[in-house]
């Protein structure tokens, strides 16, 4: 086979060439960062609990610490440091939504505060939230249709 | 000049090429190469507010510096060649705004030097006594127009190149010591298919392979006529994918012949992946460091050949594939 | 510190495990396929308000607690909890209401630090 007798020779070619990320180690320091800060969730979590604190709640009080330590660490310029060594380990977490609305808005302030700030905020997590809330609404409406015969989904 | 084949043109009194000029960036300052460069900087903001700016500062002063270095008054200059990859290159025409030469703005992607390099020489055979070209890229511009912010905690895949930045410019006049342009051969856009806007080198190496092919038979000249073959941007990928073509096809060039993108990182210390890319990286490297090892004699005959990847942010997220781009000259002294 | 007495230890475990496995699904996607940042945070949330939609993600989040709800798939479950929550109280109008309103102080905590972030703090270039 020549590489160049077609494109999808030279596709296949390339794919051979071209060297892979090296998964493994990626995983290991995604599983231990992704964990460690699940751990830090869970430990606000009994601190909430321990002071009498209702089940939703804590789960927003932890959102809200944990977007608050990542906003602050990209606007330290540290956060991303953290996202090449975890990759996923710090993106999946509620941190790596923060940080895809914190860094466009500091990438983009040289547009000014409205267009650049305001109009760019949400260029990566956008479709986090559009997603999102439309499959909620989607559930929601289904449970209403199935709830109505009187068959739960819960 | 006369035409030679299908894509080379051979000038009959070569332009000369009188003065180069390079500035590069912080990360550049670093690499193996940075003692070629005449200005390297510490803050990739370079005292401006954004980066745009910055880069359009780093272009000005570069044609600025060129123009110094050659002792020639810049009403003198009667053309300016210039080109970046920023949107409507801004980088250049800002930066370039108050020069008062006639510009005329190029784009060839990555392949812009050269590219300008070929029209200048041209029009200086033609009519013209002095032309400037230059060529700009910036990392953090380039990163926020084509991928994503620079505080995104994202991982680079392997493939991945780093854009220079930095940039060069060089200014070509009738006569002079040398080195001279002898050739010029412009390529044809090939495309491969490929769609990853992370594997650039692959996408663009099959274009450097038709033109240094069509070079070869348009002047009937062999890899081994030149002291070195060095392609713009390929990076490490592209570098070992060009050899294989080119040995494939009957020509074996692995003796003589290095990547700008590999040559102007340190891919172990500077955790640069498969090299660097843009405009700025063949600029900066033959305007710093080939120019210099023509005027020491180290060097005497130089093919070099720009490639271009001609696409841009809409376009890959619409699913297209890459379309490459490679333009070579003939130095020689 | 009286909280520090009866830490549950296990618990703690059960969380680290199964928010570690989740992001190595992620880790996979991102090294396996060619999906870029903005679709694997979709994928998740998607699959997080699925599987909470049809009461399966509520066994992994009895199980593993923050585990479960920190990952972005804990968002999705969340928004779909809380639509579910506004049908029953409110009928057809709690499906829209339902889910943002579960998850506003994540969303709104994350537009109000972006934006002072974005006030005192300026990119810099990855120096390595």
């Amino acid at each position: 086979m020549k590489p160049l007798d077609s494109k999808k020779d030279y596709q296949n070619y390339v794919e051979k060439k071209s060297p892979n990320s090296p998964i493994l180690k990626n995983c290991f320091n995604a599983f231990w960062v992704g964990g460690l800060i699940c751990s830090i969730g869970q430990i606000i979590l009994f601190i909430c609990k321990n002071r009498g604190i209702s089940q939703d709640i804590s789960g927003t009080v932890v959102s809200i610490i944990l977007i608050g330590i990542s906003a602050f660490l990209t606007g330290l310029n540290i956060f991303n440091k953290i996202g090449k060594f975890a990759g996923a380990g710090s993106l999946i977490p509620i941190t790596g939504f923060a940080n895809s609305i914190v860094s466009p808005s500091m990438e983009y302030k040289s547009e000014g505060y409205v267009m650049g700030v305001g109009g760019k905020m949400f260029t990566v997590a956008g479709p986090v939230l559009v997603f999102g809330i439309s499959t909620s609404i989607i559930v929601g409406i289904i449970y209403l249709i199935f709830n109505t015969q009187s068959i739960t989904l819960v | 000049m006369e035409k030679l084949g299908k894509q080379t043109i051979k000038f009959n009194t070569p332009p000369v090429i009188i003065s180069t000029a390079s500035i590069v960036g912080p990360k550049e300052s670093n690499g193996p190469l940075s003692q070629y460069f005449d200005q390297c900087l510490e803050d990739e903001f370079w005292g401006e507010k954004t980066w745009e700016k910055s880069e359009s500062k780093i272009i000005k002063e570069t044609v600025l510096m060129c123009i110094s270095k050659s002792g020639i008054p810049s009403s003198d200059i009667d053309y300016c060649f210039a080109g970046d990859l920023l949107n409507q290159c801004i980088s250049s025409s800002f930066g370039l705004r108050e020069l008062n030469i006639p510009f005329l703005g190029i784009f060839g992607a990555c392949s812009t030097f050269v590219e300008g390099l070929s029209l200048g020489a041209i029009i200086v055979e033609a009519c013209a006594k002095h032309a400037l070209c230059a060529a700009s890229s910036h990392f953090c511009s380039a990163e926020k127009q084509f991928r994503f912010p620079l505080e995104l905690g994202n991982q680079r895949p392997p493939t991945s190149q780093w854009t220079v930045t930095g940039a060069g410019s060089a200014i070509l006049s009738k006569t002079g010591e040398g080195p001279f342009i002898t050739h010029i051969t412009s390529g044809k856009i090939v495309d491969m298919g490929i769609k990853d806007a992370n594997n650039m080198g692959a996408a663009m190496a099959p274009a450097a392979l038709d033109t240094l092919i069509c070079h070869f038979n348009d002047t009937g000249r062999s890899p081994n006529y030149y002291d070195a073959i060095i392609t713009g941007d390929l990076g490490y990928i592209g570098k070992e994918i060009l050899i294989e073509l080119a040995e494939d096809k009957g020509f074996n060039i692995k003796a003589n012949y290095n990547d700008c993108g590999v040559m102007i990182f340190d891919k172990e210390k500077q955790d640069t992946h498969s090299g660097g890319s843009g405009c700025g990286c063949c600029a900066t490297v033959f305007s710093g460091y080939f120019f210099k090892q023509f005027k020491e004699r180290k060097i005497k005959r130089l093919l070099l050949i720009a490639t271009g990847a001609l696409m841009n942010s809409t376009s890959s997220q619409q699913g297209e594939s890459i379309p490459g781009i490679a333009h070579a000259i003939s130095i020689e002294i | 510190m009286d909280w520090l007495q009866n830490f549950d230890w296990l618990q703690l475990l059960k969380c680290f495990v199964t928010g570690g496995l989740i992001c190595v699904i992620g880790q996979i996607l991102i090294d396996k396929t060619k999906l870029t940042p903005a679709r694997i945070l979709v994928v998740f949330v998607t699959t997080g308000a699925i599987l909470g939609g049809l009461g399966i993600y509520q066994y992994l989040v009895d199980f593993a607690g923050a585990g479960a709800t920190v990952p972005l798939t804990g968002f999705g479950y969340n928004l779909a909890k809380g639509a579910i929550k506004g049908v029953k109280e409110f009928g057809l109008i709690g499906a829209f209401t339902g889910g943002v309103t579960s998850a506003a102080g994540g969303i709104a905590a994350a537009v109000f630090f972006g934006y002072i972030a974005s006030l005192i703090s300026k990119p810099k270039m990855k120096k390595e």
